[in-house]
């Protein structure tokens, strides 16, 4: 078996009187896709902003490399490896797709004001391997030739690629995506399932995936988890959720 | 068309109000009394006339819309040769400009050449307060707290240790930098109308600071007799003040002008200012630059990337704060004398609105506006107690014929090549 990436224990999130999110459990290895399904208002969200430190926990742990990170603050836990996309698309949409490319790699540069100031060697050859990083991230998702466009008149497919390249760009090991195929049209959605399993199998990173596509999610899951009403319902390979009666009886109601 | 009629009515009331009290009612001295008296009948004339065009262009306001909209608008791109030939152009361009800028104060007035100064003070502090309202987009409404903060620096270290412009100009850009960061450390968790008000008390705070700490700056009398910049310690006074120092004039055995003194201020403006905008220049191409592009227009989409929105903040509002000092440096030793008067809370609006007129964000628009900011009042000067009133409806008018500003903002774009 191989180690935990991320594990995730009792995770519960309060606001005031709302319970959004309660006990639940997460666990992700090396180079594995994970689900979480449920129903509309279900703590999916939730469950990635205290993940992502969006918001922080108001109980339980979250080990993301045998490191606890409940409680870090947003910029730090992206900074570790763990990265996020929105359910909205949110790119700078008045920037080039390039330099969209570039503001994820911020941390990456000389961002030293002097050297920037009178363009030193060192700051130059930073700029340029940003620049070689992102023109290689934008081919892997096929979107080299829009490099140049302003991000903001991008089709919806496309902008949604962006987004994924741009978080892959900080070289993350862990990606939350939020619902990355909605609006798709089925052949974008069928681009989406084909560049997720690259990431994992070519680019070795793991996924967490919340998705209402029951295709998408059952073809690419290793494995799966369920949460109604912020609770845990069931979690197993795809194959056993599909059969779950509690599952089914949550998405189609009882009869 | 009732509310329409009932919006002029509103509208001629208020006017009828603020110009009855404003300018219908006067007092005078009568003896040792103050009496009240009414306007001449010429004046109500002007007056009424005044209310009847308000409430005119009330009820006509969709005609006058439309006949603003047909008004044709400056196209800058269309005045400009191509991209590529402008690549080629734009060094030479800026360098007959310089050139110009260079020559130009020899063959003009003295008062031109000290509002040229002037208006150059003006757009060092618009590039300044740009930085963070235009490419940042923090609204800062005490921006001339950080000026104050310069222009005292020097006036102090000048009066009491007897230190130079020059040794002090960084020191004043590096002192306002760190009240910048002093301020802003607590302040950037906060957006929008909440950060306007805080950045509002906090240039109140200084110049009632300014005006009661009289052991140190004077208080309202202010500090007078600041020593001028000098030219490798050659002075622009008819004698040396310092002993052993030799006057420009006499130094080269040429007779005395006085006017030597405003063109070599005039000079060092140019020069800072030219500095400024190159400085500027670089950031916005810079990792910075974008960072604060990006957060302008994503805050949520930053953080997630691992961007530290307090710093990428904090460095615009230090940024911004260090150009205000090194204004404010310049400004006091063109004046010679500074007070905490003129760091009133009308300064900072005005910087704003150069920013705001000119374009925010864009740097070409920063410069026309502090240009047009600066002149038009000496131009309006024949109308003097009505020259605000002159200036108000300017803003109006630019406002509703053209919200986005003088000069809209073009980014330089980042290319890929391949």
């Amino acid at each position: 078996m191989s180690q935990l990436l991320l594990d995730v224990n009792a995770l519960t999130m309060r606001f005031g009187g709302l319970v959004a999110v309660n006990g639940v459990n997460l666990k992700v290895k090396n180079r594995q896709i994970v689900s979480i399904i449920g129903p509309n208002g279900a703590g999916k969200t939730t469950v990635f902003n205290c993940l992502s430190g969006f918001y922080i926990p108001t109980s339980g742990s979250v080990m993301f490399k045998n490191e606890q990170i409940a409680g870090l603050k947003d910029f730090q836990i992206s900074r570790k490896g763990l990265v996020r996309t929105f359910q909205h698309v949110r790119l700078f949409s008045n920037m080039t797709v390039v330099e969209n490319m570039l503001v994820a790699q911020h941390r990456h540069l000389n961002t030293n004001l002097f050297s920037g100031l009178f363009k030193t060697p060192s700051y130059r050859r930073k700029e340029h391997e940003a620049m070689d990083h992102a023109a290689q991230w934008l081919e892997e998702v096929g979107l080299l030739d829009v490099a140049n466009r302003q991000a903001g008149n991008l089709s919806y497919g496309q902008q949604r690629r962006l987004e994924i390249a741009r978080c892959m760009v900080t070289q993350p090991e862990l990606l939350l995506l939020d619902e990355p195929a909605a609006g798709l049209n089925p052949n974008e959605t069928k681009e989406l399932d084909e560049l997720i399993i690259k990431l994992r199998d070519e680019h070795e990173i793991s996924i967490v995936l919340i998705e209402h596509d029951m295709s998408l999610v059952m073809g690419i899951s290793d494995h799966i988890y369920v949460i109604a009403q912020g609770t845990p319902l069931a979690d197993g390979s795809p194959d056993e959720i599909k059969n779950n009666p509690d599952v089914i009886k949550a998405y189609l109601g009882e009869d | 068309m009732q509310g329409k009629l009932y919006n002029a009515l509103f509208a001629s009331g208020i006017a009828l109000i603020l110009t009855c009290l404003m300018v219908g009612i006067k007092l005078d001295t009568e003896g040792t009394q103050l009496a009240i008296k009414g306007a001449t009948t010429q004046q109500w004339l002007w007056i009424g006339l005044g209310i009847g065009l308000v409430f005119l262009s009330q009820i006509f306001s969709d005609q006058i819309d439309s006949a603003f909209s047909k008004v044709p608008k400056p196209q800058l791109s269309k005045l400009l040769p191509e991209e590529k030939k402008m690549s080629v152009l734009k060094p030479w361009l800026i360098a007959l400009l310089v050139v110009v800028m260079l020559i130009w104060p020899f063959m003009v007035s003295r008062g031109s050449v000290d509002l040229a100064t002037l208006a150059l003070i003006y757009i060092m502090l618009g590039l300044g307060l740009n930085i963070v309202v235009g490419l940042a987009g923090l609204l800062d409404l005490g921006f001339v707290a950080f000026y104050a903060v310069g222009a005292y620096t020097y006036a102090l270290l000048s009066e009491y240790f007897g230190m130079s412009f020059w040794a002090c100009l960084p020191i004043s850009a590096g002192l306002a930098a760190l009240f910048g960061f002093v301020l802003g450390f607590p302040v950037l968790r906060l957006r929008g109308d909440y950060l306007a008000i805080v950045t509002l008390g906090f240039g109140e705070i200084i110049r009632i600071l300014l005006n009661n700490w009289t052991a140190v700056t004077g208080g309202p009398n202010g500090i007078s007799g600041i020593a001028k910049p000098t030219l490798f310690g050659l002075e622009f006074s008819r004698r040396a003040k310092e002993e052993g120092n030799i006057p420009f004039h006499e130094f080269f055995g040429i007779d005395y002008s006085s006017s030597y003194k405003v063109i070599f201020l005039y000079l060092i403006a140019v020069i800072l200012t030219i500095f400024v905008i190159y400085v500027i220049n670089r950031l916005i191409r810079m990792p910075v630059g974008r960072a604060w592009e990006a957060l302008r227009e994503d805050e949520i989409a930053c953080r997630s990337l691992g961007l530290n929105r307090t710093v990428i903040k904090l460095s615009a509002f230090t940024l911004g704060a260090s150009t205000a000092g090194f204004a404010g440096a310049f400004f006091a030793a063109r004046q010679g004398f500074i007070s905490p008067e003129s760091f009133i809370f009308i300064e900072s609006a005005i910087i704003l609105a150069i920013v705001v007129l000119g374009g925010m964000g864009s740097q070409v628009g920063v410069i026309l506006a502090a240009i047009i900011m600066t002149i038009l009042p000496e131009l309006a000067r024949e109308f003097s107690e009505y020259r605000m009133l002159l200036f108000g409806l300017l803003m109006v008018i630019m406002m509703r014929w053209r919200p986005q500003g003088l000069v809209p903002m073009k980014r330089p774009h980042l290319e890929l090549n391949r």
